[in-house]
């Protein structure tokens, strides 16, 4: 059997140029935008069935009974699996093993998983699964914190056991995080002004167009051959191998195309349901969800409840900050831990403060569950911070960027957590950088010809040609951290194999990255290329033959999967200088005594002198290394008082903001988002330009339109389907002019640091920050509505 | 689900006449996303776009007709002039591949409040001219809309053309949505002004039930400019006047709360709509005026 769709070998070309630093094209750049992408739901196999999963229609209720005869009695059904049939362990969870594969007892979320049908065609699968009677009790549902850790609050989730459930205060709370340092409160007296606030962040969706996607292949030894759209295969495979009952050489796993992925593909989605029907079928299985089950097939932004104070001398100096973040989890952990760790130790945004008194939580409800997207909790807490600190310029008196200047943070400076940033921060510089670009044109809508509607709130709707527009600007910075922390062994293995084919050398990279979109597939080449001088790499299609790659998330693939290659190429290098040192060392006595590079297919010495052809050394040898690699330990948080060097790396970027709003119909249209961001060194410039311009665009969304709508009520998802859930479109995306700055940091590879979500974090305060200073509106909550700016909520 | 596909039209309304309960699919615009999402499984789907006829349109001395076919994208390209609220409301529809595609006619049969066609064919005054076996007859556009989703047409009928007035004066289409291009109306406010009966009509979509007309306040501004003479001597409309004006059409809505906004804002943003459009209409009719007795 042959599996049709499945990645093939992307081909770099065979210049010896292309190295890093250079803006090389994307090998399935071309293929994306004509349409020839195989992505994962295009895949197809002979004899395959098509899987389809039954959801809960309530958000909180005990299953009484599940009912399956008549949609068992369906020609073209083989097979009905509830919990009832899982052959072994029944959950999974990226940090506790709390999400059942199949409901068991009771839903805690609308649109929980229920029952899986698996039928030869799949609208006779979605038939036969509408024909499953499942009779619910419903039951009341926790939404908030006060109904969560209210006194008779119903427990979400009964006889925890997770390493956090002995530390919270409520079974409701599944990871509470304080950092102390200093005494907030005694600072709190120096401060001339003080400032506090309550902010409020919508829950956003990820919204990658290929929605989720796979194909599961039974093999002959009993095993499962699944071919995958995700973010971190090993981990994928870590959760599905328990809950089959195999051993985890027996699920092979390979990544098929992505598309996009912002997060929402960190946790399961349908790879185990695809499996189990297969495994039980005997058949390959197909499961793709349409728009409408993507939006309850993965975990979205939490939604967060911020409250801050700041305090300031007159002279602008911060004296110390106090806040309490609340991010609702959902039904089901995914990651929340994590992020609770990075709101709370991210909290007080790329400033200096020294008096501190921070506590974040998530807590359990009966919400959709939420977990990672772009930004990881830095997003929410950027939002309320930058908020704080234009409230506190204001009482001040002070110029806002003038104002985070003073305070802003830099090389030295302690975080939160007692870690010193040991790197470059170059806060005031990027803030610095933005306000001195000229300012775009006013009134851009007037011309010769007309209005152009285009240009002004309401576009194409012709909802003004001007009237009520009113122009504002705003500022805002972030910080976020990159790979994973608090402890986390965040490693990543690269094989790098070295041969000559048909007389030339070729390069042969294997890891397990998924390639999201990032970038990942050109950077690795551009790597070997400057490692190895070998023009023509080859990047094999990632799969688990290979050890982990972790996760394509947290910005950390360019750093610690990149480093990998970097590291592999290295050794790789030292064993064919060695070859070369056997061969030919005899021949000229740079071979003893030079430092010894490989450049355009030739050993050259570090003065430029040619000792051999690489294709000369290697012969008909092949040199092949595969080897793991780590960047700097972390250490976790403490748990009273926050304390830990707990992150490796930061990535910062600043945005300037220009809006025009109309006052009256509380229309925006954002004019200008420019960007200054510290990328450490830009592997490949243009894909740097496209993750900033990306993240900026994301940050606008949530700013104004993005947010997945939860009835309070009923904890029911209210939008689910692009005409409700609205993304920007290319009318609503401003000029993102981008000024990249390359300072080393030199504990990474090439000085790099992770790029893609630093510049979504400042991306949101902005844009408010603009809305405020158009409207004079206090607005503490993001997305803004029209109803926000007109009074009419 | 039977997939009828006639030739022309008279093989299409004697497969209506045989099937009444057939959904009439051109575009696609509506029909499509209901099956996708399976919101609706009609038994029988009848495509009409074999039948030619339904894309033509004809411009007459008076009045356009145009098929219910004709795709937005070509009443932006050539219709501008005779029908320049419709025009305005087609560049607003969706994206370009679903202009390229969707008519008025689809507008029509779904007959959704928040159709972009329905406030200017209510503003222009339209007649939808709808067929059967039984015989052709012309439903005014007031009486077309009868309940959420529901119109005028018996089940045996089909909707052949609308048949909209040539302008004889500025018209203008405002559509609030929460983003800048392709978005759903949360609500829209057409207004058309007829110079030759002296009369205004307006048309609210997204803000009750079905389209609507905000008739007080056609009555309420009528008489204003009738009283103050404004047909005849062009002067700028009275702030309190254009403010009555969308005091008057923000109480004819009867919205809801819900995901696409408040019933608030609806009512709120259909008076902001209603004084613009009557500020840029009016001053276009004045600049007409103008230009008119200049050239005399």
């Amino acid at each position: 059997m042959a599996a049709d769709g499945a990645p093939t070998r992307l081909a770099q070309g065979t210049r010896t140029k292309g190295g890093i630093g250079e803006s090389t094209l994307r090998p399935d750049g071309t293929l994306k935008v004509t349409g020839e992408f195989a992505y994962a739901s295009d895949m197809w196999h002979e004899d395959m069935l098509w899987g389809q999963i039954l959801r809960s229609t309530v958000a909180h209720a005990e299953i009484v009974s599940i009912d399956t005869s008549e949609a068992l009695a369906q020609a073209g059904v083989y097979a009905v699996m509830t919990y009832d049939d899982l052959p072994t362990d029944v959950r999974h969870g990226l940090e506790i093993q709390d999400t059942p594969v199949l409901a068991h007892g009771r839903v805690r979320h609308h649109g929980e998983p229920v029952a899986v049908v698996a039928a030869d065609h799949p609208e006779t699968a979605r038939r036969a699964a509408a024909k499953i009677k499942v009779e619910y009790r419903e039951l009341p549902v926790v939404t908030d914190e006060a109904s969560a850790t209210a006194p008779d609050a119903i427990v979400v989730h009964e006889n925890r056991t997770d390493h956090h459930a002995a530390h919270v205060p409520h079974p409701n709370i599944v990871h509470r995080q304080p950092i102390v340092r200093g005494d907030a409160d005694g600072a709190a007296r120096r401060a001339d002004v003080l400032v506090t606030g309550d902010y409020f962040f919508g829950m956003q969706d990820q919204a990658f167009l290929g929605p989720e996607s796979g194909l599961a292949v039974p093999a002959e030894d009993g095993g499962v051959d699944l071919y995958i759209a995700t973010q971190w295969l090993h981990a994928d495979l870590r959760q599905i191998a328990p809950v089959l009952g195999l051993p985890e050489e027996k699920v092979r796993m390979t990544l098929s195309g992505v598309g996009g992925a912002f997060g929402g593909r960190e946790d399961l989605s349908m790879q185990i349901h695809a499996c189990l029907l297969a495994l039980r079928t005997g058949k390959p299985v197909k499961i793709v969800y349409n728009r409408f089950e993507s939006f309850f097939g993965h975990v979205h932004r939490h939604p967060a409840r911020l409250h801050y104070e700041h305090g300031a001398t007159r002279d602008g100096k911060l004296t110390h900050m106090k806040c309490r973040i609340v991010l609702d989890g959902g039904a089901y952990a995914s990651s929340s831990p994590a992020v609770v760790g990075n709101a709370a130790s991210l909290s007080a945004g790329p400033y200096v403060i020294d008096d501190v008194d921070i506590e974040a939580l998530a807590l359990y409800s009966n919400n959709p569950p939420c977990g990672a997207m772009r930004g990881f909790g830095a997003v929410q807490a950027c939002f309320a911070y930058e908020a704080q600190m234009d409230k506190l310029a204001k009482e001040l008196g002070m110029d806002p960027v003038e104002f985070r200047g003073i305070n802003a943070m830099e090389q030295g400076t302690i975080m939160p957590t007692g870690q010193p940033v040991d790197s470059q921060a170059p806060v005031a510089e990027l803030l610095r950088r933005v306000k001195a670009r000229p300012m775009p044109p006013e009134r851009q809508w007037e011309s010769s010809e007309g209005t152009d509607v285009r240009q002004l709130p309401g576009g194409l709707s012709n909802t003004t040609h001007g009237e009520g527009v009113v122009r504002g600007v705003g500022y805002a910075v972030g910080i976020k951290n990159v790979g994973f922390s608090e402890g986390f062994d965040d490693y990543s293995t690269a094989k790098v194999r070295v041969e000559v084919v048909g007389g030339e050398p070729v390069a042969t990279v294997h890891t397990a990255m998924a390639e999201v979109g990032q970038g990942g597939v050109t950077v690795h080449a551009q790597i070997v290329r400057t490692e190895l001088g070998v023009g023509q790499v080859t990047i094999q299609p990632a799969d688990t033959r290979v050890g982990s790659a972790g996760s394509t998330s947290a910005s950390r693939q360019t750093y610690v999967t990149g480093g990998a290659v970097k590291n592999a190429c290295e050794l790789v290098r030292e064993k064919i200088l060695d070859l070369g040192r056997r061969r030919f060392g005899t021949h000229h006595p740079a071979w003893a005594t030079a430092e010894l590079l490989l450049e355009g297919g030739k050993v050259v010495t570090d003065g430029g002198e040619v000792l051999a052809d690489l294709a000369d050394v290697l012969g008909d040898e092949a040199i092949e290394v595969e080897e793991e690699w780590r960047h700097r330990p972390t250490e976790p948080f403490d748990r009273r008082t926050g304390q830990g060097n707990g992150h490796v790396q930061y990535s910062f970027a600043a945005h300037r903001a220009v809006v025009e709003v109309d006052t009256e119909l509380g229309l925006v249209k954002v004019v200008e988002l420019a960007c200054a961001q510290d990328v450490g060194k830009a592997l490949n410039p243009l894909s740097v330009l496209g993750q900033i311009q990306g993240g900026t665009v994301q940050g606008l969304g949530i700013a104004v339109m993005e947010e997945i709508v939860v009835d309070p009520e009923t904890a029911k998802v209210k939008n689910p389907s692009f005409t409700d859930y609205l993304l920007p479109t290319i009318l609503d995306t401003p000029t993102i002019p981008v000024d990249v700055l390359e300072l080393a940091d030199d504990h990474a590879p090439y000085g790099l640091r992770g790029v893609g979500e630093a510049p979504t974090l400042s991306s949101t305060p902005a844009v408010l920050a603009a809305i405020r200073d158009a409207t004079g509106l206090a607005l503490d909550r993001t997305p803004v509505r029209p109803e926000h700016l007109t009074g009419t909520a | 689900m039977d997939f009828l596909r006639p030739a022309g039209w008279e093989e299409a309304l004697a497969a209506k006449a045989e099937h009444p309960t057939a959904v009439p699919i051109a575009g696609g615009t509506d029909v499509m996303v209901e099956i996708n999402s399976d919101r609706r499984r009609p038994e029988y789907l009848m495509d009409l776009n074999r039948v030619g006829d339904l894309l033509e349109w004809e411009v007459g001395e008076d009045s356009v007709r145009l098929g219910a076919s004709v795709p937005y994208t070509r009443i932006m390209e050539n219709l501008r002039a005779e029908l320049p609220g419709l025009a305005l409301a087609s560049h607003t529809v969706a994206s370009p591949q679903i202009r390229n595609r969707g008519g008025v006619g689809g507008n029509l049969g779904t007959a959704s409040p928040a159709g972009d066609a329905h406030p200017v064919l209510l503003a222009a005054g339209a007649e939808v001219e709808v067929e059967s076996v039984r015989g052709k007859r012309l439903i005014p556009i007031d009486a077309f809309y009868t309940g959420v989703k529901r119109n005028a047409l018996e089940p045996d009928e089909l909707i052949r053309a609308v048949r909209v007035k040539k302008a004889d004066g500025p018209q203008q289409f405002s559509k609030v949505g929460t983003r800048n291009a392709m978005v759903i109306a949360v609500c829209a406010f057409g207004l058309a002004l007829h110079p030759g009966s002296r009369t205004v009509r307006t048309g609210i979509g997204s803000a009750a039930p079905t389209p609507i007309r905000a008739t007080a306040a056609e009555e309420f501004l009528n008489a204003a400019l009738d009283e103050g003479g404004f047909w005849d001597n062009g002067k700028i409309i009275t702030p309190a006047v254009a403010k009555q004006f969308a005091v008057l059409c923000s109480a004819a809505c009867d919205p809801i709360d819900d995901v696409r906004g408040t019933a608030g804002y609806r009512r709120h943003a259909v008076g902001v709509l209603a004084r613009r459009t009557l500020t840029w209409t009016w001053e276009s009719y004045r600049g007409a005026r103008h230009t008119t007795e200049g050239a005399a």
